[in-house]
């Protein structure tokens, strides 16, 4: 008896592991018909653990785009796109097992991650395997570095922490810049450093902090930024710290503003900062509301609103982030990509990847000789604490 | 002199925070010799409570609901996952402890889907106080007087009703008091509810002053809470308290100087050199009652 209710135990077990896919779009509707052809595209990202939030609407980007254009033509031929998923659990160490996941599930091109940790330990399998990678919004050079098969459609931190040094000094006049970032994150403290040499060369002074993971309290690092007479708070972290940062900011009345990178452009750290006395900027990949990306906008608003799940992925509003317009225009890259190669092979796709030129809603896609994106401008947003809403303040270059 | 004054006062109501759930874990290990490792977690799970229950529910019935909800919480965990393994051995109560702690995490984790939770403000103590210059939360000033007043009921509770003599009594001598005819298990309930109790007030409180809930909200101020417990004495509750004051406010005078980084090497430099040195902690097993 006991021996059959293991037996039953493991059956059970087994079944509910293979029906608990990660979250399947709308277009997940079993198997196509026979003779209909498929090309696979790999989504690598996080549904799981610290960038879990960031990664679902990442993802959501690539699902409206698959909604909006399911096929794609290869040889004369109409070949329907099916988006493969692997949650690479924000770790490093689930990273290349989702990667080699992946492989074995014969896609065609990967799209992802959020977060450039988990990029740069997928790379070498991606590589390995001949699989063309294409970054989203991981910002760390280390990515695309010394990487043949990484490809990346954002900018990147050097660019990003000079950008923001550079608003510091011309929007608020900045003499002295408080840096916090949480210790052992290569995305803070990349950051935190392309933000002090930049705006350290300027003449500025940089005072830099970091808190160790899961510190909650974030007074004292605020009370002392007060006390060395800060005039920026330059804090680029993940969005629960953010949301804990802006908080306690607005209950301690500080008046110096707070800077963040593209992590912060999310709708979670905008409710923080809504009705309260805080000035937020955040500098980010795409700009909601503007008369170029109206049809995007509209369509994706509407989809959210008609896809519960998805609404519930983007933290239950229809705010756009930033990384949901960039998993967007990832997945378009794609299709020209494997348009340009005419093939579904991934040798085809990657060799035809670095001639893609593509103009999506986050502006032009061109790729130089690393496989990185060219940009030359990044977006700064504020938080306005009244309407709850993100407003353009402007568009900020290195020059 | 202002900032001196605002990172102390942080440090005293991180430490009363601490303090709230150290007891919970020091009375527990009295009476059972066990470190319930879930009671961090129990922690987060009555802030995610108050996110989801304040949506639709007016403040003056969701505060009292969340707590009704959080004891109800203790109480079924100790029914279900420490009550059948009474006669094993000890260890196999913390693992199934453990075990509880990450199925609550990961149980969160689904629900908020990884999403941070905003938690809703409390009228009066999320608003904002000016003292000597310094700005802060209403809640600040009100914990440590408020972990005063409970940690002072519970005392009386345990020195002078029937129930707290026969808490003493289990905490003493497990078998011995249940051949007195104590009825250890309604004893060992009570323990768990008083400690959730005190977790879901500490939650209200620590949540108001940091706002975000996210699944592991609860390991690090559980971890620290612990090290409190150790350092004052575990078994013994002014000694949690005190323990779970001195952390609080080392910690964050750390935070304020230049040697940021170094602020939980602290507390857990702190555990291992209590450990070493006196194992019993500050008011160890010969020199306070437990519980």
């Amino acid at each position: 008896m006991k021996k059959f209710l293991a037996l039953a135990l493991i059956c059970a077990l087994a079944l509910s592991a293979c029906s608990s896919q990660p979250t399947g779009g709308p277009e997940s509707q079993g198997s196509a018909p026979a003779e209909e052809k498929v090309i696979k595209i790999g989504v690598f990202e996080p549904a799981t653990g610290d960038s879990g939030a960031g990664g679902k609407q990442e993802t959501l980007g690539m699902q409206y785009a698959n909604s909006v254009t399911p096929t794609v033509e290869i040889g004369g031929e109409t070949y329907k796109v099916e988006l493969v998923y692997a949650d690479n659990g924000s770790s490093t160490d689930k990273a290349t097992s989702a990667a080699a996941e992946l492989v074995s599930k014969g896609v065609s091109v990967v799209l992802g991650s959020y977060g450039s940790s988990v990029s740069i330990a997928a790379g070498p399998t991606f590589d390995e395997a001949g699989l063309a990678a294409i970054g989203v919004t991981c910002t760390n050079p280390g990515v695309t570095a010394g990487n043949d098969y990484y490809f990346r459609i954002c900018f990147l931190d050097p660019f990003q922490g000079t950008v923001l040094a550079h608003f510091a000094m011309d929007t608020f006049g900045a003499q002295t810049a408080y840096c916090l970032g949480e210790l052992g994150n290569e995305y803070d403290q990349g950051l935190v450093e392309y933000f002090k040499q930049a705006f350290e060369a300027a003449g500025g002074r940089v005072i830099t902090d970091s808190f160790p993971t899961n510190n909650s309290d974030f007074t004292s690092y605020l009370s002392k930024a007060k006390n060395e007479g800060a005039d920026v708070f330059f804090s680029p972290v993940s969005i629960a710290y953010s949301t804990q940062i802006v908080d306690q900011a607005a209950s301690m009345g500080v008046d110096f503003p707070i800077l963040g990178g593209d992590t912060l452009d999310n709708n979670r750290v905008l409710a923080a900062a809504t009705g309260k006395n805080i000035k937020l900027f955040v500098s980010t990949f795409y700009q909601e509301g503007s008369e170029d990306t109206k049809d995007f906008d509209e369509g994706i608003k509407a989809w959210l609103e008609s896809n519960p799940q998805a609404k519930t992925d983007n933290g239950g509003d229809t705010t756009i982030a930033a990384v949901t317009a960039m998993g967007f225009d990832a997945y378009y890259v794609a299709l020209e990509a494997i348009k340009a190669a005419d093939s579904a092979d991934p040798g085809a796709i990657k060799a035809a990847l670095p001639g893609v030129e593509y103009t999506g809603v986050s502006g032009r896609i061109v790729f130089d000789d690393i496989g990185d994106a060219i940009r030359d401008t990044a977006y700064i947003k504020t938080a306005n604490t009244e309407t709850g809403a993100w407003d353009f303040v402007t568009q900020q270059g290195v020059g | 002199m202002e900032f001196f004054l605002s990172i102390l006062l942080s440090g005293i109501s991180v430490g009363g925070q601490y303090a709230l759930i150290a007891v919970g874990y020091t009375m527990v290990y009295g009476i059972l010799r066990l470190i319930n490792f879930a009671h961090g977690d129990v922690f987060m799970v009555a802030g995610l409570m108050m996110v989801y229950l304040s949506a639709w529910l007016p403040l003056y019935l969701s505060v009292p609901v969340v707590l009704l909800l959080t004891v109800a919480l203790g109480f079924i965990i100790e029914r279900v996952a420490y009550k059948p393994l009474r006669a094993s051995p000890r260890m196999s109560v913390m693992i199934s402890a453990i075990g509880v702690s990450y199925l609550l995490q990961n149980l969160a984790l689904y629900i908020t889907g990884g999403l941070p939770q905003m938690y809703p403000r409390l009228p009066l103590l999320s608003d904002s106080v000016t003292i000597g210059g310094a700005t802060t939360r209403v809640v600040t000033l009100v914990t440590p007087f408020l972990v005063l007043l409970l940690v002072l009921a519970l005392t009386q509770l345990i020195h002078h009703t029937k129930i707290g003599m026969a808490m003493r009594a289990v905490a003493r001598d497990f078998e011995t008091s249940q051949l007195m005819g104590i009825r250890i298990n309604s004893v060992i309930s009570v323990t768990f509810i008083i400690g959730s109790f005190l977790a879901g007030v500490g939650s209200m409180l620590y949540f108001s002053n940091y706002a975000t809930v996210i699944p592991v909200s609860g390991s690090m101020p559980g971890l620290k809470a612990f090290v409190a417990a150790v350092f004052g004495g575990i078994g013994s509750v002014p000694g949690a308290v005190i323990g779970a004051f001195l952390i609080g406010i080392c910690e964050t005078l750390i935070k304020g100087s230049d040697y940021t980084v170094f602020s939980d090497a602290f507390t857990f430099a702190l555990l291992i050199l209590i450990l070493a040195v006196k194992p019993t902690g500050l008011f160890g097993e010969r020199t306070a009652q437990k519980v």
